[in-house]
């Protein structure tokens, strides 16, 4: 068989296609149907070439690796029940493409539509075609997936979203359940191969957990059907279009609940547990399916009705137990699929012609519409089981298996016969519904729009499925009874049982039955039309069943209360509670290393106490904790005590032999007390009131947050303690040290380290340092300071009012002179600051300095000239572009490392090499220094953008002062954030 | 020495770990600067405490004998750098929400009395 490689193919080629689908203009109706019905059709084709190879039980197989550590491979595989559902999906799928072309309005989005539904045929083709029950429930899932987008195709109504969250949630837990019973069932079976698992039937049905095994799997299946106690997801999906009704929620998708019984049939059926929940349900939901579509409004939802009814039959069929109750199970699932979808087409063009689906409105359809009012008489007839039609022959299997079927209980089996034929009655009276109540009654009102023939093509796929109906009807054998025969035969096996595909079977109880059915139906139908007529308002009786009700009642709790008890319990948008927690956690688990581990201070003794040094830290510990205690109301205070705090630590770096932190520490302490100084004054005063005590609450609070503060304070000096008096053991520290000249041609390894063994690390430290200054010039773009800071700053507000008050000054003649002398040596200082720059830049490699610390430098003689002259002044004579300063110096450094790959080496590998020059001498020209270069740039660049961009704000706001709307905009704006909380 | 060394970074962390605890935007960002102190001076003295033993080399290559770790000085390096990016962000996220919702309180609008 040297076409299997074909199998992947009839998988792939929808998916395929989905994706071209999805991407083609909104308008290309055509386009779509053609690419759709060109796939659909490959699809049938293909499909039917592999007939001869299935008809006499044989199998076609495709293999593929998949996860070969868990022993699991792509399979596909195709017997005859396989071929048998690839033929109506794909079947199917080539008459409902047709019929979608018509039936979807041009105002519809059909590329989307097309894309789901080609993407549903392969999911669907995947599960039928599955050799392994993984794969299989991964298309299960699919399906449902498809099914939820294709349900909520109209997302602009609230109910087409209603009914596709509902059926996913139900068939996607299905969906959870069985994948938990296929991993039962593969370990029962020693492997998830559908051979495998097949052959283990006897193993599968004795074992100990082949009760849980075959709950999880029934729960997957039922709820996929729609059984009866899950039905209810099915009506709330016919908000769907109607092709995707006929497609997925009759013909095929639903199917897959009985498909996968059918399957495991073989090794799951035979046992009393099987009989009592999967008869069970399928009784039930033939019942209560049949009697619900008798009180239908909607002519879609007694079609969804009927459709529970008749999946209930053939789950009842398969519950039996009885291998002629599975030949026949398998020619009702053909048959329904035939008659179903062209009820639903047919319905389909009812509303579309007539612009209603109200089976109380619609009347008299048969002399407007005869031809598609004919046909669909004629498939309702063949739902309601009328002889020479394909429902008839299946209708009668059925109650011949409901005589002939034996339960432990023989009261039940009994009971099953008289149930059978009130479900027939009750399948004869919505049958007649449809075809008495839309067609045949007269019609007095107006319907509204007169409704005419629809076009030819859009009649073809009705057409053919009703001939089906009929040709299947009067001639099975000769028809369908071959590829029955096949399909039964790959499911049964050896097994399968003799049976007579036959129209006649001579006077027996199943004719009897039926004759009864069908007069009873009749009968009923005229009952009910006497005593309510149209009036019926929902189900009598099953009304107030609220199995909906029921399932929006657990959705809300779960998802709103449920999520909300959560949100109440455990979150809270308040700061203050999760630094706390924060702290309090990062302590415990340091805390739990510790006591689990011992602490093991003092093995190294320490060094001795140098009293300059105690001194520093006196005055630094106490710089510290003043900062904290002044921070509320003296920010200023609490500022200059905290720059005290961090020469301390400046101090402790050099006398600790790291020139380098020190350098940088020193600067990054000037840069930030500078910054911190511009914000000041956009920061309103806070002001304490003596009046006001702290609560007693309040008062505990801080006690709290003051003993966590101790405890952890106290912590990290432990445990800096137990570190420090440990010997060092071997590090990379010494790989550094040994390489830093040979390897790197720096001295200085620390920034050897920066530029070169960790230039990686650097490089993305500088890109942080870029997207930071981007963020807060960003940010201070649209910046609107508090309205109490809008007006200029008080001592420029006195120094203003002196200069009105004398007589020989003007007005701000006092502020341009302000620190006249300091500012005239901060300007004459602006070159000697930058060559410092250039000088620690260069020496970086060899000495303590480098890009960082150089970048600093010169942001800092920048931002001094701001100072001194005043933002107009410096930018009349010097216009810093800080984003082009920080865009050279990534690209800069980028462009370093990626020219070791010029050179066949990787991404930042550096070169050394010692040049002469004249007047500097010699100078280490390693590629790294071009990387520090970058360094220094993008560093300059950053600090000046964010302390300049700070600075501008005071021209900024005094330009909109003048005009009186940035105090309303400004209070606006809390408005507005105030309403946002 | 080390005893001093660890007390300091005692003292930052405290007060840091208090101001941060805070619920003023400023004292938040005050602290911030005082716990980064703390954590640097931490994670420096990993590399134990030597003076007069700085790495930068007088010859070609050294061992661990005669320089002290370059390691901790390299990391703490690029976290005084970072320190510095987050503090100025946070003083301009700070001054942008005073602007906004009319409160310096951490949680942008004050607590119910």
């Amino acid at each position: 068989m040297s076409n299997e490689p074909l199998l992947i193919l009839l998988i792939t080629l929808p998916f395929l296609s989905s994706l071209i689908a999805g991407f083609l203009p909104a308008n290309a109706r055509n386009a779509e149907a053609w690419l759709a019905g060109a796939v659909a059709l490959a699809g049938t084709v293909l499909v039917a070439t592999w007939y001869p190879d299935v008809a006499d039980g044989g199998v076609v197989r495709y293999r593929a690796e998949w996860l070969p550590q868990l022993g699991i491979e792509f399979s596909l595989r195709m017997d005859g029940f396989a071929w048998l559902f690839a033929g109506l999906v794909s079947g199917i799928g080539l008459l409902v493409v047709l019929y979608a072309r018509y039936y979807m309005s041009p105002e519809d989005p059909v590329p989307r539509f097309f894309s789901f539904l080609l993407a549903f045929m392969g999911a669907m083709l995947g599960l039928v075609l599955s050799g392994n029950l993984i794969q299989l429930v991964f298309f299960w899932e699919l399906t449902s997936l498809f099914s939820f987008l294709l349900i909520g195709y109209w997302h602009h109504n609230a109910q087409a979203r209603d009914g596709a969250r509902t059926s996913l949630i139900v068939t996607g837990s299905g969906g959870l359940c069985l994948f938990a019973g296929v991993l039962l069932l593969g370990h029962i079976a020693g492997g998830y191969d559908l051979d495998t698992v097949l052959a283990a039937g006897d193993a599968i049905r004795g074992h100990a957990l082949y009760l849980p095994t075959l709950v999880l799997i029934l729960l997957g299946a039922l709820s996929k059907s729609a059984q009866f106690p899950f039905h209810f997801w099915l009506p709330e999906a016919m908000a769907a279009p109607t092709p995707v009704s006929s497609y997925l929620h009759s013909a095929t998708m639903v199917k897959a609940g009985v498909f996968l019984l059918v399957r495991l049939w073989p090794v799951l059926a035979g046992t009393d547990a099987w009989l009592w929940m999967v008869a069970g349900a399928g009784l039930c939901s033939l019942l209560l399916g049949a009697y619900a579509a008798m009180f239908q409004q909607d002519l879609k939802g007694l079609l969804a009705y009927s459709t529970i009814s008749h999946l209930g039959l053939i789950t009842l069929l398969l519950g039996l137990n009885s291998h002629l109750g599975a030949v026949a199970a398998i020619f009702h699932i053909m048959n329904h699929a035939t008659f179903k979808a062209s009820l639903f087409m047919a319905a389909g063009i009812i509303d579309h012609e007539t612009g209603t689906r109200d089976l109380r409105r619609l009347r008299g359809l048969g002399k407007l519409m005869p031809i598609t009012a004919s046909l669909a008489m004629v498939a309702s007839a063949a739902m309601a089981g009328v002889p020479l039609l394909n429902g008839f022959l299946s209708k009668e299997m059925f109650f011949s298996e409901a005589l002939a079927a034996t339960t432990p209980i023989p009261a039940v089996g009994e009971f099953l016969t008289y149930a059978a034929t009130v479900a027939g009655v009750f399948s004869v009276v919505y049958s007649l519904r449809l075809i008495h109540g839309v067609f045949l009654r007269p019609a007095p009102e107006p319907l509204p729009r007169v409704p005419h023939e629809p076009p030819r093509w859009m009649r073809f796929p009705v057409e053919f499925l009703v001939l089906l109906c009929l040709v299947v009807g009067v001639l099975p054998g000769h028809t369908v009874g071959g590829l029955l025969e096949t399909a039964v035969f790959s499911v049964l096996g050896d097994a399968t049982p003799h049976y007579d595909l036959a129209l006649w079977h001579g006077f027996n109880l199943p004719l009897l039955m039926s004759v009864i059915a069908l007069l009873g139906g009749v009968a009923l139908y005229a009952l009910l039309r006497f005593l309510i007529g149209d009036a019926v308002k929902g189900t009598p009786l099953l009304r107030h069943v609220p199995a909906k009700r029921m399932f929006d009642a657990v959705l809300t709790a779960v998802t709103w209360r449920f999520a909300h008890f959560l949100e109440d319990l455990l979150g809270t948008r308040r700061l203050q509670p999760q630094l706390e927690l924060l702290v309090a956690v990062t302590f415990a688990v340091a805390a739990l290393v510790i006591y689990d581990r011992g602490l093991h201070a003092g093995w190294m003794g320490t060094s001795a106490i140098d009293p300059v040094l105690l001194l520093v830290w006196v005055a630094g510990g106490a710089c510290a904790v003043g900062a904290a205690h002044q921070a509320k109301f003296h920010r200023l205070v609490a500022l200059i005590l905290m720059g005290g705090a961090g020469l301390a630590t400046c101090i402790t770096y050099v006398w600790l032999s790291a020139p380098d932190l020190a350098l940088t520490q020193l600067l990054v302490e000037v840069v930030t007390t500078v910054l911190i100084l511009l914000g000041l004054r956009w920061l309103p005063k806070r002001i304490p009131e003596p009046e006001a005590r702290p609560t007693p609450l309040e008062r505990l609070r801080r006690l709290r947050d003051l003993a966590v503060a101790v405890v952890v304070g106290a912590g990290l000096s432990v445990l800096a303690y137990a570190v420090m008096t440990r010997p060092l053991p071997d590090t990379i520290a010494s790989f550094f040290l040994e390489q830093a000249y040979s390897g790197g041609g720096g001295k200085n390894v620390v920034n050897v380290i920066l530029v070169d063994f960790r230039g990686f690390d650097t490089l993305g430290e500088i890109t942080v340092l870029g997207v930071v200054g981007l963020t807060v010039y960003a940010l201070l773009r649209r910046f609107r300071p508090a309205p109490e800071s809008i007006e200029i700053p008080r001592q420029q507000r006195l120094q203003n009012a002196e200069d009105e008050a004398r007589g020989d000054r003007h007005k701000g003649d006092t502020v341009a002179d302000y620190l006249l002398v300091p500012s005239v040596l901060m300007r004459l200082l602006f070159p000697v600051i930058g060559i410092f720059a250039i000088y620690l830049f260069l020496r970086g490699h060899n000495e303590p300095g480098g890009g960082f610390v150089a970048g600093l430098v010169l942001a800092v003689a920048i931002i001094l000239q701001y100072m001194a002259g005043g933002t107009r002044w410096v930018e009349t004579r010097l216009r810093i572009r800080a984003v082009r300063w920080m865009g050279l110096g990534l690209l800069c450094a980028v462009l370093t490392g990626a020219g070791a790959w010029l050179l066949g080496y990787p991404f930042l590998t550096s070169h050394t090499r010692y040049v002469e020059l004249p007047l500097l001498g010699k100078l280490p020209l390693a590629s790294a220094t071009l990387f520090d270069l970058g360094v220094f740039l993008l560093v300059v660049g950053v600090t000046a953008l964010v302390l300049l961009a700070l600075a501008h704000q005071s021209i900024r706001s005094r330009l909109a002062r003048g005009s009186a709307d940035a105090t309303a905009d400004s209070a606006k704006a809390v408005l507005d954030a105030i309403k946002e909380d | 020495m080390e005893i001093i060394v660890a007390l300091s970074i005692g003292v930052l962390s405290a007060s840091g770990v208090w101001l941060l605890l805070r619920p003023r935007t400023f004292q938040v960002i005050i602290g911030l600067s005082l716990l980064s102190y703390a954590v640097n001076l931490f994670i420096f003295s990993m590399g134990r405490l030597r003076s007069g033993a700085a790495p930068v080399l007088s010859g070609a290559s050294g061992d661990l004998a005669q320089y002290t770790d370059p390691l901790p000085q390299a990391l703490v390096l690029t976290a005084i750098v970072i320190g510095f990016a987050t503090t100025a962000l946070f003083l301009v996220v700070l001054l942008a929400a005073r602007g906004l919702t009319g409160t310096d309180h951490v949680d942008g609008r004050e607590p119910k009395p």
